[in-house]
């Protein structure tokens, strides 16, 4: 056991500050490694926090109600599974020392900061747990330590199945359920701050982010049609919209173009750690979330369609989770079937690039020197003209638009 | 491709597709040991030579460098010569004509002159030929710049592929498996050339991906389907093409599966299999979740005996082995 320290997580390149509504755990609880720990009013709703790490609570420094800044000390975690020995008192400074500044506001880091963070400082008599590159990756990408899982490989190595396994236990759906809690009045939405946020957002990215703007018309007959033939032979819940496609293609798409898929911290371009496309959510009564599809680019037509669907509703009750808010690389906008030919999105910071696609309508078009009646959609990119150029944003709608005419290989 | 097929062996479509290829181009010849009045060692060519005549079906002498130098002369000289060799065991024989002479004018003329021949061979084993007629060394001729090579497994490559690398300008090698000559099945009415370049999905899966190609794709498939019965959704890549290597997919596939296991009847030590798994090493690294495995040939001259030879070379239940061994089952 080894004491940590949790703290108010950023949410976003515009949260400065989060009220906290209550504590899901109380003193003295156990805590499984992905729970949700608490409840924190943003502008975005009220998101769930969750801790990656086998836990303690110890002692809460901040109670329902009170709003503290970005990084401040929420309440104090003794870590299990840590090193069984006591840690060198040299190890134990540096800890501090780590402990010590706030998360800088923009990192979509892991919520609590714990022992196992130095691993690499420490004696090499303390072997590196085995993990396969996989479940390396995707461990760090969502901050789960794993020295703390266990593994299912070869001589205990850590899968990427064990990782996955960790983070499902994370999702609150299917958890053992707890008994209800009042939930009632900590849920919903409160627009005007969520307009705030917005305009917050909107205006420093105008400010601050040379866009350029790009726009390319994609034969979308090809790919409604085979869309179409798939629906009919599902269940209505099983179909598929042509959003998720636009989202596929952007996404696997985005492999050749890692200048659009990432952030910007300081001027300077930090790619992202796989493609996880924020999906622009209008919400009722006025309003706009645009949470996180990880690994976009990994996931079949059938899972893409699930997760936006629970996204979608999630959004709308306000009960997004802190990762979806936080780890978007990039912003993919989709007006649906009954809006305009196009549109011209606005970055959302940090993020370099938003890629927009209007309402499909049938057009002219000509093919083999014929004119003829196609579905036809308005891609377009905006993109930060401080890390990529035109000519590569053009290329990458073409590309878009090639995936588009093989829907089979989406 | 119409919806109307025909039945067909992979022999009977090489032999067609080299018809087609003699048709639409009188510049194409084919030359090689046995291949005209004896009507091919694996019965290729019968019938061509009373249909083409002996100028145009060529038999030759008994000599692999000499044959084959010849018909890189004629490609030098404006002609499109197919060079049939028996078995890529003797084509041992013409690897100066091949390597020193094919793959090297282009690059060595300045781009004055290239060497558009077409050159065929069989490979592999299975059918108790013994260890001069049974070698897999198609990775040999993968690691030379210069010329392409081809491996046909279905019957739409064995039919389409020749008339892609007849229109090449550079050497193209192509390997025909001797078990897969018999194999029969559907074929498009009119089935045409396909392009020589890229590898294929024979099979969709989410949980592993498995690499092959030639006489080896049917068993790999065929080891995709046990281990479905097992609940493992297999993807099966077949290469189609040994040089160049199709990168894009076969990466594309381990960022999908995170899994790979390659299944190549040439030895272990330097194989084809062992280039695919440094690349996945290099490039999707970061993606895998078990160390890429190979099924290959056992290092040992092919034996004669059968259950030796079957011993010997990769086998259905060695793939399904090995995919499991990779998914830690």
């Amino acid at each position: 056991m080894s004491a940590s320290v949790y703290r108010m997580p950023s949410l976003g390149a515009d949260m400065e500050a989060g009220t906290l509504i209550e504590w899901v755990k109380q003193p003295g609880e156990h805590i499984a490694k992905g729970d949700v720990i608490a409840v924190v009013e943003t502008q975005k709703g009220a998101i769930e926090v969750e801790v990656f790490h086998d836990s303690v609570l110890g002692r809460l420094l901040v109670q329902p109600g009170e709003t503290v800044p970005v990084g401040t000390p929420m309440a104090e975690l003794e870590i299990e599974g840590g090193p069984e020995e006591t840690l060198a008192t040299g190890e134990a400074a540096a800890l501090t020392q780590l402990a010590a500044p706030a998360p800088p506001a923009i990192e979509p880091g892991p919520a609590a900061e714990t022992v196992s963070a130095p691993t690499d400082t420490r004696p090499a008599a303390v072997s590196r747990p085995r993990a396969s590159p996989a479940a390396r990756r995707l461990a760090d990408r969502l901050g789960v330590a794993l020295a703390d899982l266990k593994g299912s490989g070869p001589d205990g190595a850590v899968l990427l199945a064990d990782v996955e396994a960790a983070v499902r236990h994370a999702t609150p759906v299917p958890s053992p359920p707890p008994p209800p809690r009042p939930t009632a009045a900590r849920r919903g939405l409160d627009f005007a701050a969520m307009r705030e946020a917005i305009a917050a957002a909107m205006a420093r990215s105008k400010r601050e982010i040379p866009h350029y703007y790009l726009s390319h018309a994609i034969d979308l007959t090809s790919a409604s049609d085979w869309l179409n033939a798939q629906n009919a032979e599902q269940p209505p819940d099983r179909r598929i919209l042509l959003g998720v496609l636009f989202i596929k293609a952007a996404a696997v798409t985005l492999h050749q173009f890692p200048e659009l898929n990432g952030f910007d911290r300081d001027g300077r371009f930090d790619p992202g750690n796989g493609v996880h496309v924020g999906c622009a959510i209008a919400i009722r009564g006025g309003g706009l979330v645009a949470p996180a599809i990880h690994d976009a680019d990994q996931l079949d037509l059938h899972t893409l369609m699930a997760r936006l669907r629970d996204l979608v509703a999630r959004a709308r009750a306000g009960s997004l989770r802190a990762s979806e808010l936080a780890d978007p690389t990039v912003t993919v906008s989709s007006l649906g079937e009954r809006g305009a030919d196009g549109l011209f999105g606005i970055i959302y910071p940090p993020q370099v690039a938003i890629i927009g696609f209007g309402t499909p309508s049938q057009r002219p078009w000509v093919l083999d020197d014929r004119v003829v009646v196609r579905t036809i959609v308005t891609a377009t990119l905006a993109a930060d003209h401080r890390h990529s150029d035109g000519h590569r944003g053009a290329l990458f709608l073409a590309q878009v638009g090639q995936r588009l005419q093989e829907p089979k290989t989406l | 491709m119409s919806a109307e097929t025909i039945e067909t062996t992979y022999r009977e479509a090489v032999r067609e597709a080299i018809r087609d290829a003699l048709k639409r181009d009188p510049r194409v010849f084919l030359m090689g040991e046995d291949v005209g009045r004896y009507g091919g060692c694996y019965a290729v060519s019968k019938g061509l030579y009373d249909e083409f005549g002996p100028e145009r079906i060529r038999d030759t002498p008994l000599s692999e460098s000499g044959f084959t130098g010849a018909g890189i002369g004629a490609a030098l000289g404006g002609m499109r010569p197919i060079v049939e060799i028996m078995t890529v065991n003797f084509s041992l024989l013409a690897l100066d004509q091949i390597v020193n002479n094919a793959a090297t004018i282009r690059h060595m003329s300045g781009g004055q002159f290239n060497v558009p021949v077409v050159i065929r061979m069989a490979t592999g084993a299975g059918r108790q030929l013994a260890a001069q007629h049974s070698h897999s060394l198609e990775n040999w001729y993968a690691s030379i710049p210069g010329i392409k090579v081809v491996a046909p497994a279905t019957l739409e490559d064995a039919r389409g592929m020749l008339w892609t690398a007849l229109e090449d300008p550079d050497p193209v090698v192509i390997f025909e498996h001797v078990m897969l000559y018999n194999r029969a099945g559907r074929l498009a009415a009119d089935a045409g050339p396909v392009p020589i370049t890229g590898a294929a999905l024979r099979r969709e899966g989410a949980d592993i991906t498995l690499i092959s190609y030639g006489g080896s794709l049917f068993k790999t498939l065929e080891a995709a389907a046990a281990l479905a019965a097992d609940g493992i959704a297999a993807e099966v890549i077949d290469l189609r093409s040994l040089r160049p290597l199709d990168d894009q997919t076969i990466m594309a596939s381990v960022a999908k599966t995170h899994r790979a296991v390659i299944v190549d009847e040439g030895w272990r030590s330097g194989s084809l299999a062992a280039e695919i798994s440094a690349r996945i090493m290099e490039q999707a690294f970061w993606h895998l979740d078990a160390p890429v495995g190979r099924v290959c040939s056992a290092e040992v001259p092919i034996p004669y005996p059968k259950h030796l030879e079957d011993a010997a070379l990769p086998q259905v239940a060695a793939i399904v082995a090995a995919a499991k061994r990779t998914l830690a089952q």
